[in-house]
């Protein structure tokens, strides 16, 4: 591998400062499970790593004060995924954390560098969208927070600048009579990156209908997508199978898939439908509400 | 930059270590070349295969995905550390027992992923033994009589 520095601050505001002093040439280390092999096969070549694990502000996992969740960008996965409120009130981030690569990789990787490699194939991504989760990034020019569905640029590319950082992830407190899922197709059991993923956030009002919902894709465009014309299609109406097709359907629509390795842009499309329209009745499911 | 060694303090199956690593050795590295331990293997060094996996601070990780440099401080435990002396755990023993090794690249990693999901559920279901060690690949024995070596473990050590 080539050579790099590293240094490991002990504050936030030492990791800024080493952010803002390295500008473009330094590259978050967080759990490791993306940027060392990237660095090794000279994808990415930062001249230094700046380690966010000995950042108080970026460990933290708490409750928000508000009934929400704090998760701090150098949290592992496992954390995330084994955490008594992840798994009550926001179960698609659990499934997507219990998702990413095996136990070793979640016992290391983090929300901070799913979110940071910017894969459109990141699992942990769609979740944290559907949820209205957002993002705090600190620079030199100050801390601001954004929605998480906003710092995405293009594959490996967020729209933050080179010299801030994320520092923690805020999940609001679930809404009643609201819960969520995700699914992802691989080919394998475990072990392989989402040929595409589906994220639903859903709630229902005290008829049974659709009082609101966010779906959001993974896999199938150069950025994580909202599904929007699913989402239009559903809210307001009475759950059915019939309505759930259609939601699958329209969810093509917000799709520009590519083909690779793992499958064409065709059969991303035809996944996107028939997941999409799974993982609605089974959030409609997880409320009591049988499409079957 | 060649010479941006670090000296880091740590300690391997409790003994201290002082070592002074440069930032792009893999934590595998130097295990293997400074600490002169060489259970742990490199297979894939890409984080798939898991014949590298050690536990720092309790839990198992891939030592190729991971910097030396990175553990100032922490708690690594290699599979020489499992056993005292020539003893042999309870895992090591189901493994040799059930045919759950061959050529054993893969097997210290096996057994420290098992150890790691035995402390977290004492007697796994074949499903749950299945996930857990989604993250090891074995190229010779197949993975029933890993499995199986697995269940010996887990009930010699719940008996
Ligand atoms: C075998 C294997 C299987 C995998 N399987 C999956 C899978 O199923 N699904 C999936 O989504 N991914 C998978 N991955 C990819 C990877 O594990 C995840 O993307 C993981 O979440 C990365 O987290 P990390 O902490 O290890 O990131 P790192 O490698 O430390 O960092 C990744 C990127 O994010 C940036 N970054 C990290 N923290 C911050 C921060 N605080 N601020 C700004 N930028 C930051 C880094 O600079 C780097 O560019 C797999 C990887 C491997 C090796
Ligand atoms: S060598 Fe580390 S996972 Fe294969
Ligand atoms: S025994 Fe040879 S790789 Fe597993």
């Amino acid at each position: 591998m080539r050579n790099f520095d590293y240094v490991a601050p002990t504050s936030l505001a030492e990791a800024v400062q080493a952010f803002g002093q390295a500008g473009g040439r330094a590259r978050a280390l967080a759990g490791g499970t993306d940027i060392i092999d990237q660095i090794r096969i000279g994808r990415r070549t930062p001249e230094l790593l700046i380690d966010t694990k000995r950042v108080p502000e970026m460990m933290v996992l708490e409750d928000d004060g508000a009934g929400g969740l704090r998760i701090g960008a150098g949290v592992p996965l496992s954390r995330v995924r084994d955490h008594a409120s992840v798994r009550a009130a926001y179960p698609a981030l659990a499934t997507a954390a219990g998702l990413v690569g095996a136990i070793q990789i979640q016992n290391r990787a983090t929300l901070g560098g799913n979110v940071g490699n910017a894969a459109p194939s990141g699992d942990t991504i769609p979740p944290l969208m559907v949820l209205d989760a957002t993002v705090v990034i600190a620079g030199p020019r100050g801390t601001r927070e954004e929605p998480v569905a906003n710092v995405f640029a293009g594959p490996g590319q967020l729209t933050i600048q080179p010299d801030e950082c994320l520092v923690e992830f805020r999940v609001p407190a679930p809404r009643a009579n609201t819960s969520s899922y995700y699914v992802r197709f691989i080919p394998r059991a475990e072990m392989d990156i989402a040929v595409v993923g589906v994220g639903v956030s859903m709630m229902l009002n005290g008829g049974g209908q659709v009082e609101d919902v966010s779906i959001a894709l993974a896999s199938v465009a150069p950025t994580p997508v909202a599904a929007t014309a699913a989402q239009d299609v559903l809210r307001g109406q009475t759950l059915t199978r019939e309505l759930a097709r259609e939601a699958g359907e329209r969810a093509e629509e917000a799709t520009s898939p590519i083909s690779d390795v793992r499958g064409s842009a065709d059969y991303r499309r035809e996944l996107t439908k028939v997941l999409t329209r799974r993982a609605v009745a089974a959030c409609a499911g997880q409320l009591g509400v049988s499409l079957s | 930059m060649m010479s941006n060694r670090k000296l880091v303090q740590f300690t391997v199956n409790g003994n201290p270590v002082e070592v002074a690593i440069a930032p792009r050795q893999t934590l595998l590295e130097v295990i293997r070349d400074e600490v002169d331990l060489t259970g742990a293997k490199e297979g894939c060094s890409n984080g798939n295969c898991g014949s590298c996996t050690v536990e720092v601070d309790g839990v198992t990780i891939n030592s190729c995905c991971a910097l030396g440099v990175e553990m100032e401080g922490r708690t690594i435990n290699t599979i020489e550390g499992l056993a005292p002396g020539l003893d042999l755990h309870p895992i090591q023993q189901a493994f040799m027992e059930n045919g759950g090794l061959q050529c054993g690249i893969c097997t210290p990693g096996f057994i420290l992923s098992t150890d790691h999901l035995l402390k977290m559920i004492p007697n796994p279901s074949e499903e749950e033994i299945r996930l857990y060690l989604a993250g090891n690949l074995c190229r010779c024995t197949g993975y029933d009589k890993i499995v199986r070596s697995v269940q010996a473990a887990a009930s010699a050590m719940s008996s």
